[in-house]
């Protein structure tokens, strides 16, 4: 039948197309990241279960209600599963939605799908006006067809306007700044009268450090601008047909927001104008991370989604009967009468519950077998799990044919991706993500994919692997199987965040510290201090920064990583370290590192308060004693150390000019402590023997210091000779 | 209401010049034949706000400002004039007069302000929230009707660079973002941490700050006392306030100095303050401030509020030549309508041809006073003289074929025959002799133009 309508629909559209055109989606069955890593390296995120329901089954539901009449799911990692399970779906054969499945194996960002839908799209040109894009991870009950009205109209009357971008109100945490999906707090500017997109900002670099930035223009252009940051994205876009020209147009757009929204507000050749609307009481959402898999459960079970709820009937899944409390049980649920069920809870088909469990705000899937004495709180326990007795499972995902062995323990946060096992009395530390696949050793270019090459049949590795792993026993104790996935570097902190474990009490305790020490730093004045909120606040506006700024922005940089060594104590060759990646980010010689640690050394001996001269010079000595590692570090060569000198003499003259009388005194400081050599000065005092008498002032001031130095080598010379003799 | 207010008159202005002199410093600058500085005090007076400090830039202007006052209000106003040095800035003149102040709050009118927004609603929103400080915004001002202000208008589209950015909470009742006029040449950059306090900013570009600020009284000599470099209310202090509204250094220390001082009792007495403000906001919820503050217990925050008057009202400074010809063009026309009680105030009695002639004064034969004029007591004006979109003052002598458009001629002025007259000021006992062309011109008190001449875009003053 599918068929059939398919040949028969383009005939009729194609001459319709200007009367009516059809309601259609574009939906990207692939997320483009590893945030659900290892359980996607299995299974595409879309088919993983969402309240016992695969996620892309809410969102084609969603989309059928909604009076979407096709949709084309991209398909790229696992593309194979997800088109078997469409085929066997009832979405095959729905009277109300075709589902067409365009398959891609290159892709690997969103944008490259899109690209790749434009390319095949010359051919079929099956996408005949405005679309819906979405992901395969939405959950939502919004109305769309007012909403497409709308942007048809605003397109009738605006060419620009390209694209409409649903927004919903959540207002991100004040301590972790992060939305109750997990995802980071996002920044925009909207005109309040036609609702245009001005500014969009993820705020990636995270805490509430530094500010947003907008630009001179926009504020010139608009009276007035609502800066939201308590809007959430929700990733569900109306866009035009140019927009998928544009993706074709720009090669180097890859992700939707960083990228595409990105590129056409900065863009005002093409003038391209995105739109936003606020949905108020429906709802959207995107399965995100686990965080948002988490929260989403809830809200499903909470019922803010319905009709997509565990007791109705929507797109294929066996609807279960609702009590109590918000208790959803299958009929033929086998319940020990001493096990407690919690409010909040799903129970899927075939389940049985033993004697003294324990369940609360949990979801349990169909075919599990739980033992006696089990705990499960805030879990998801997907299908055909098996727990044995005595297990205590909080806050923690358990993919489908898991086995828990008796007295095993998950700390919170833990993901256990399919078919481990986990081995008697085994403690699976908290936030740890285990899998049957080793962790790919070295994420490469590809690491955006869920699943890199998918054709290949995962079933036959898998049972290969685990066969593998049992012989060779585990790192889940001695009868367990599976791999425990190391947290790669950057991502370390990060954990906690996006985790299905609610975050504990003394993290958050631990950012609000943070927080404070960082407004104390800040102080009143406007100018940042540490190194790195410089460079993000920069990072927007000087990308093409000349050079002469270069210096000073690096200068201040040292100088935030200076100060922030002496207040934290830091060693020395952490501080080389920190100040070598500065160099090699701002490309400067060691000559200007010197220059630059000399000058923050200085200014720190200035900033001390001090009454005398005499007590500025036992700061300022004292300081290069303590630092002269750090110092004598960029200090190797003549060269370098002339700078420093001549960086001394610079800050006498202009910055800092209580040193100004100290200057010879300092000069020895450093010659004593091997910071500067005798040539240094030597030729240093050459240099500067031609200049004016203005600039000879410091140099008249060390004469006696140059004449002892001289006298001294003269000696050395003669015991050498001497020696020789 | 515990208020003492505080107008700032400035001094003689070099923005103004030569419109101001010896004897006229900017306060007295007549709009509509009225001292400026009367609409200010009337403007109070209207609010029952009566205990009043002008503050007066140099000892000169402060004697001839406060002769001013005594003749003209001391029997309706309890005014005190403080002189202080020139050039001290607004923050500074505050500062000087520190010792003056003894009220809970404080309200800093600038005393160049024409206007009919009443600063009584400035200082009941102040209190309502006990706010920190409360700054008054109105709309750009609209200068006159259509056809008048059609001048007026273009200018301010050609002069961008001077607006204010503002960032409002969405309730449109806290301040969370200021930037003035020279930092609106660069980047708007936004705090994120009251941002995110907020959820949500509304940013204003055609918004001005109106020069008229509730303070609380504590706060600002906390604030002038910390940072002995700020010069200026509204570039320094008042954008420092707001930017430490979320971690406020002067709040915490007064709570402390309030406690120390008298105990529990006054304590209990804040709490109560603070239930009640949020009762009289109509708060639905607690501010944002307060959530902030139960988030992260540690902080201490003050509120800075707006008040933002309604676009129909009236508000402009006049601080600059083109101000005092738009203002003095506006008022008279508004008169009638803003200014209601003026006409029979002044003993003007009000045309049919929507102008205003005293009574007192005479006009030739075939001669015009068009619509939106004033024409002062005992003026003359001779014959065929044409009169438009202008104000006249007390006492001056027009002669016959003079034509005036868009200018304002102050008191006792001389006009020659058959001069001609467009966008100009003439300032008090100036004379123009015959037949002389003046176009965007401005002319000093007891200045004499030649015959003849024809000028353009001229300033004629004594060097």
């Amino acid at each position: 039948m599918g068929a059939q309508k398919k040949g028969g629909a383009r005939v009729s559209d194609d001459s319709e197309e200007q009367s009516r055109q059809r309601l259609q989606a574009i939906l990207l069955a692939d997320s483009f990241t590893t945030k659900f890593r290892p359980v996607t390296l299995e299974r595409p995120k879309v088919l993983l279960p969402l309240v016992n329901v695969p996620m892309i089954d809410y969102t084609l539901a969603w989309l059928e209600s909604a009076g979407i009449e096709e949709v084309f799911v991209f398909c790229c990692a696992h593309s194979t599963q997800i088109i078997d399970y469409l085929e066997t779906s009832e979405w095959r054969t729905h009277p109300n939605l075709v589902v067409r499945t365009i398959e891609s194996h290159k892709s690997i960002s969103a944008g490259d799908a899109l690209r790749y839908i434009y390319e095949q799209q010359t051919e079929t040109s099956q996408i005949q006006g405005d679309f819906v894009l979405v992901s395969g991870d939405t959950v939502s009950n919004m109305p769309l067809a007012d909403l497409i009205q709308e942007h048809r109209e605003r397109k009738k009357r605006d060419e620009k306007a390209i694209m409409t971008m649903v927004i919903k109100k959540s207002k991100p945490s004040l301590i972790t700044h992060q939305s109750r999906l997990g995802t980071d707090q996002l920044f925009i500017a909207v005109d309040p009268l036609t609702k245009q997109l001005l500014h969009y900002e993820e705020d990636k670099v995270d805490h509430a450090r530094g500010s947003v930035c907008l630009d001179k223009s926009l504020m010139e252009s608009n009276p007035s601008v609502l800066l939201y940051n308590d809007m959430q994205d929700c990733y569900i876009d109306i866009c035009s047909p140019e927009v998928l020209s544009l993706f074709e147009d720009n090669f180097d757009y890859q992700h939707l927001r960083r990228h595409f929204v990105k590129g056409v507000l900065v863009d005002d050749i093409m003038g391209y104008k995105i739109f936003t609307h606020e949905i108020g009481s429906s709802y959207a959402a995107r399965v995100d991370n686990f965080r948002s898999y988490d929260t989403v459960s809830k809200d499903i079970i909470q019922r803010w989604t319905y009709p997509y709820v565990p007791d109705i009937n929507f797109g294929g899944n066996r609807p279960v009967k609702l009590g109590r409390q918000g208790i959803y049980r299958a009929c033929d649920v086998v319940q020990s009468r001493s096990a407690v069920v919690g409010a909040s809870t799903v129970v899927g088909y075939g389940t049985k519950i033993g004697n003294g469990d324990r369940i609360l705000n949990s979801v349990i899937g169909n075919g599990c077998s739980i033992g006696s004495n089990v705990v499960i709180e805030g879990s998801y326990i997907w299908n055909n799990v098996t727990i044995e007795d005595g297990c205590e499972i909080r806050n923690a995902i358990v993919c489908d044919g898991v086995r828990i062995r008796a007295g095993a323990v998950l700390e919170p946060g833990v993901v256990l991706s399919f078919k481990v096992v986990v081995g008697r009395d085994f403690v699976v530390p908290a936030y740890s993500k285990v899998s049957l696949l080793q962790q790919p050793m070295k994420e490469d270019s590809d690491e955006e994919l869920e699943y890199a090459d998918s054709s290949s049949g995962t079933a036959d590795r898998l049972s290969g692997l685990s066969l593998e792993m049992e012989s060779k026993g585990s790192e889940l104790g001695p009868d367990g199987a599976g791999y425990i996935w190391e947290v790669c570097e950057g991502a370390h902190d990060e954990e906690w965040k996006h985790s299905v474990a609610p975050i504990p009490e003394d993290k958050l305790a631990e950012i609000t510290q943070a927080m404070d020490d960082y407004d104390d730093m800040e102080d009143e004045s406007v100018v940042p201090t540490s190194g790195e909120l410089k460079s993000d606040a920069d990072s927007i506006n000087t990308d093409v920064n000349d050079p002469c700024d270069d210096y000073g922005y690096f200068e201040k940089e040292v100088e935030g990583t200076f100060l922030r060594a002496v207040e934290e104590g830091i060693k020395v060759e952490l501080g080389v370290l920190e100040i070598n990646s500065l160099r090699l980010s701002y490309n400067m010689e060691s000559a200007d590192c010197a220059g630059a640690i000399f000058y923050s050394m200085m200014k720190l001996a200035v900033d001390t308060p001090h009454s005398s001269a005499s007590e500025l010079y036992k700061t300022a000595s004292s300081i290069i004693a303590k630092w002269k590692g750090l110092l004598g570090f960029y200090v190797k060569q003549t060269d370098e150390q002339i700078e420093v000198i001549m960086k001394f003499e610079e800050m006498c003259q202009e910055t800092a000019k209580e040193l100004g009388p100290l200057f010879a005194q300092i000069l020895h400081v450093l010659y004593e402590k091997d910071v500067v050599q005798e040539d240094a000065i030597m030729r240093w005092a050459e240099e500067k023997a031609g200049a004016d008498e203005a600039d000879k002032v410091y140099l008249q001031q060390c004469e006696t210091f140059i004449q002892w130095l001289k006298e001294a080598s003269e000696e050395e010379d003669e015991d050498d000779d001497e020696e020789e003799d | 209401m515990d208020f003492q207010v505080v107008i700032l008159a400035g001094g003689f202005s070099s923005n103004l010049a030569p419109l101001v002199s010896k004897e006229v410093p900017k306060a007295l600058l007549p709009v509509a034949n009225r001292p400026v500085l009367s609409y200010v005090l009337d403007l109070l007076e209207s609010s029952n706000l009566k205990d009043l400090i002008v503050v007066v830039e140099g000892e000169d202007a402060a004697l001839t400002v406060g002769g001013w006052i005594s003749s003209a209000c001391v029997d309706r106003l309890h005014v005190e004039v403080a002189a202080v040095a020139e050039n001290v800035g607004t923050a500074g003149a505050l500062k000087a007069i520190a010792h003056h102040l003894t009220a809970k709050d404080i309200l800093i009118v600038s005393g160049d302000i024409v206007s009919d927004i009443s600063p009584g609603a400035v200082a009941a929103t102040h209190t309502r929230h006990d706010a920190a400080v409360t700054a008054m915004l109105c709309a750009e001002p609209v200068s006159g009707p259509a056809e008048s202000g059609g001048a007026g208008g273009k200018d301010k589209i050609k002069k961008p660079a001077c607006y204010d950015i503002i960032g409002l909470d969405s309730s449109k009742q806290f301040l969370l973002y200021i930037a003035t006029g020279v930092e609106v040449k660069r980047d708007t950059r936004l705090k994120k941490s009251i941002l995110c306090a907020a959820g949500k900013m509304e940013i204003r570009s055609d918004l001005v700050d109106s020069h008229i600020y509730a303070f609380k009284r504590s706060v600002l000599q906390e604030v002038l006392e910390q940072k002995p470099t700020f010069r200026c209310l509204k570039q320094d202090v008042l954008p420092y306030l707001v930017r430490t509204q979320l971690r406020s250094d002067v709040f915490s220390d007064e709570k402390a100095v309030e406690e120390n001082g008298s105990g529990h009792g006054k304590n209990n007495m804040q709490n109560n303050d603070g239930v009640s403000s949020q009762i009289l906001s109509n708060a639905f919820l607690p501010s944002f401030h307060k959530v902030y503050e139960s988030g992260l217990d540690i902080r201490k925050t003050h509120k800075c509020c707006v008040y933002i008057a309604d676009e129909s009202k009236y508000c402009v400074r006049l601080n600059s030549i083109q101000a005092f010809m738009d203002v003095n063009r506006d008022v008279s026309c508004f008169l009638i309508n803003v200014i209601g009680d003026a006409n029979h105030l002044s003993g003007y009695s009000f045309s049919a041809h929507h102008n205003i002639v005293h009574p007192s004064a005479e006009l030739g034969s075939k001669t015009t006073v068009g619509p939106h004029c004033m024409l002062g007591e005992g003026s003359q004006v001779g014959d065929k003289c044409n009169v438009k979109r202008s104000v006249i003052g007390r006492h001056c002598r027009i002669g016959s074929n003079v034509k005036v458009v868009n200018s304002v001629v102050m008191d006792h002025a001389t006009i020659g025959d058959g001069c001609s007259i467009q966008g100009s000021v003439i300032c008090s006992n100036a004379q123009l002799q015959e037949r002389v062309a003046l176009r965007d011109c401005q002319v000093e008190a007891g200045y004499v133009v030649f015959a003849g001449g024809e000028h353009k875009g001229e300033t004629f003053a004594r060097k």
